[in-house]
């Protein structure tokens, strides 16, 4: 049993390829275990048409299931693969908020992130991912580019 | 500045050549459907027996006073926890994602916020005087208590299907709850009627008369034109969406339009102060109207009947149709959703109408005869003389033009915004009340929808007294149904608040944050 849990800010394969392979090797190298969260971006507050409100609970089933087949499950599959202990976490919410919640939950050492999108015009408006868990993480945060 | 009779001329002058034809359009559908909706219209408002109250509004009101007193003022009392609700503070975390109480209210909020509050504000003070707020104010706080218990019952007796969707209102109600209470047959009658009635009422105030005000709205800035050219223009903006599924236009209408309702408070806020000094006086007019009738010549119950008729307009409750937008929200406690109902009759009527009937008296609009203090009753129009002439949604405009000057421009895209997101609100409540009827499928919807479309143009054609007149009448229908329904299912609604309340109290329902 390993003493340390990694997160793992996880935003999808195509996305973010380097941050998983950059987790594993690092987990792998001090025998930690891995623990990938996805988040589905979501504020209570937003506004809906009556239309969306009807097929809100199904789509909500739709999104999860993809997020558990095509993002979460080849992830666990390739951590496995290379010898790593891995769990999945998927949540909707505040993608920041939620990864400083689950890796205070699970007493992570240390949280990976992956920099993709940070480039971008709104990202520097209005920040991006890397940029929050730098503000608020409560473990040392990797930016994986 | 942009001169508006230079805008005035060159619309008229562009369409001179075909206005005539135009103008006699408007006559013809004005006439057809003015006779056709005319029997109607009579017997919804036909007035109690040896008075000159209608029926209708008597029966909303007393509605409204026993479901207050049943359940013991639950609109005070449970205000508090309403707003804790909306907040979030009771929502499990594991259901994020899902329809929060937040997002039920605040498309729920979307159609109702609507003209109601602005054209049908003016038309009530216009008509029953100052006093008319009053019982306005009223009847929004009474009609708290409707609200509650017809979302609760949304929600509780709401349709799961097997892909997640949810369908709910009354039609779901009044057939599974009155079975439940052992009355299938007359609740399954009770449900066929209401969905006519919603259809007619989705075609009426949620459309026709929409559009029809949006249309004076913006007469009222570029110059008068035939109302079925922006009918076809709004048509075609309703089509693509409710038909051709272009929902970017809706999700942008359904972002924009709760800052249009903070704007437009916020600017009714500086127009009243700005008029602090007479903040006491409209106060005053409101008050002594709302039991002397002002001088207004309906008096005491004019004042009343319009208030209690805009506030029901504006408002819904007891209509039913708001318990079809709430029935799709995430909760194990169908009562939640009736406590966060219950802040909607609060917002639209206790805030935004009162907004608005303040602006009014306090601008001056109407005109007061200075050597009686009294208002200037015109008895052909049957309301009181206003400045420019001007009634429903361009008394408002010119209440608010007298204070700053350019808003009038701001309250046209915000009427237009308004209209338009309470046609698509209504055009799903009206299209589930005829697949509830006709069925679900893909035939069956696109011929409500097109019809739908249709009537867009028809109300903007039409004048306002019958567009107002059916609107009314259409939606008083549906609160009719709905109410029966109401008084057979009220138990179950104090169930439901005397084991939820029980079970707050315990600690056993968990406040998350």
């Amino acid at each position: 049993m390993s003493s340390e849990i990694f997160v793992v800010a996880y935003e999808g394969a195509p996305d973010d390829p380097g941050v998983l392979d950059y987790a594993i090797t690092r987990a792998k190298a001090e025998d930690a275990r891995l623990l990938l969260v996805h988040i589905l971006e979501w504020s209570p507050y937003s506004f809906l048409t009556p239309q969306e409100l009807e097929e809100r609970h199904g789509r909500r089933k739709q999104e999860l299931a993809r997020a558990r087949e095509v993002v979460m499950a080849p992830a666990l599959q390739k951590a496995e693969a290379a010898g790593v202990t891995a769990d999945g976490v998927i949540r909707y919410g505040q993608v920041v908020e939620l990864i400083v919640e689950e890796a205070k939950k699970a007493e992570a050492s240390v949280i990976f992130v992956g920099r993709s999108g940070s480039n971008s015009m709104a990202a520097r408006v209005f920040g991006s991912v890397p940029l929050g868990l730098a503000q608020i993480a409560p473990v040392p945060t990797v930016i994986v580019p | 500045m942009f001169d508006r009779k230079t805008v005035s001329l060159a619309t008229a002058f562009a369409l001179s050549g075909a206005a005539q034809a135009q103008a006699s359009i408007d006559e013809t559908i004005n006439s057809v459907i003015g006779a056709a909706t005319g029997p109607f219209v009579s017997f919804i408002f036909s007035p109690f027996p040896g008075t000159s109250f209608p029926w209708i509004v008597l029966w909303l009101v007393i509605a409204a006073t026993i479901f207050t007193l049943y359940f013991a003022f639950v609109q005070f009392r449970a205000f508090p926890h309403s707003i804790a609700l909306v907040s979030g503070k009771y929502s499990d975390p594991d259901d994020a994602g899902e329809v929060s109480h937040f997002q039920a209210l605040a498309t729920a909020l979307s159609g109702t916020v609507g003209l109601g509050n602005i054209a049908g504000v003016a038309v009530a003070v216009s008509i029953g005087g100052p006093g008319a707020t009053f019982w306005m104010i009223l009847a929004g706080l009474m009609g708290m208590a409707s609200k509650f218990t017809e979302c609760t019952l949304g929600v509780k007796f709401r349709n799961e299907y097997e892909d997640g969707s949810v369908s709910g209102g009354p039609m779901y109600y009044l057939s599974k709850g009155m079975a439940e209470r052992g009355f299938a047959g007359l609740g399954k009658g009770l449900a066929i009627v209401f969905s006519i009635f919603c259809v007619f009422g989705a075609l009426g105030g949620g459309n026709m008369f929409q559009a029809n005000q949006a249309h004076a709205q913006i007469t009222n800035i570029v110059g008068d034109y035939p109302g079925w050219i922006t009918g076809v223009i709004f048509a075609g903006i309703v089509f693509a969406v409710i038909v051709g599924g272009l929902k970017s236009i809706a999700q942008v209408t359904e972002k924009v339009v709760p800052f249009m309702g903070v704007l437009y408070v916020g600017t009714a806020l500086i127009v009243i102060l700005m008029n602090f000094d007479k903040i006491g006086w409209a106060f005053g007019q409101v008050f002594d109207g709302a039991f002397t009738g002002a001088g207004v010549a309906g008096g005491l119950v004019g004042a009343l009947i319009q208030g209690f008729k805009r506030a029901a307009f504006s408002n819904e409750a007891g209509v039913g149709s708001a318990a079809i937008a709430h029935s799709a929200v995430k909760t194990k406690e169908p009562i939640t959703e009736g406590f966060v109902s219950l802040l909607e009759p609060f917002i639209d009527t206790v805030v935004i109408c009162t907004m608005t009937a303040l602006v009014i008296i306090i601008t001056g609009v109407m005109q007061i005869d200075p050597e009686t203090g009294n208002y200037i009753w015109n008895a052909d129009l049957g309301r009181v003389e206003t400045v420019g002439d001007v009634s429903g949604v361009a008394l408002t405009s010119a209440a608010f033009g007298s204070a700053i000057s350019w808003f009038p421009y701001v309250l046209a895209i915000a009427v237009i915004l308004f209209a338009f997101s309470t046609m698509i609100s209504w055009s799903y409540y009206g299209l589930k009340a005829w697949t509830y009827m006709f069925g679900e499928g893909k035939a069956q919807e696109l011929s409500f929808k097109v019809l739908f479309c249709v009537f867009v143009v028809i109300g903007a054609a039409m004048n306002l007294g019958p567009v107002i007149d059916f609107s009314d009448a259409s939606i008083f229908a549906m609160a009719l149904i709905n109410i029966i329904g109401l008084y057979f299912l009220m138990p179950i609604v104090k169930a439901e608040l005397t084991s939820y309340s029980a079970r707050l109290k315990s600690g056993e329902i968990k406040r998350f944050a």
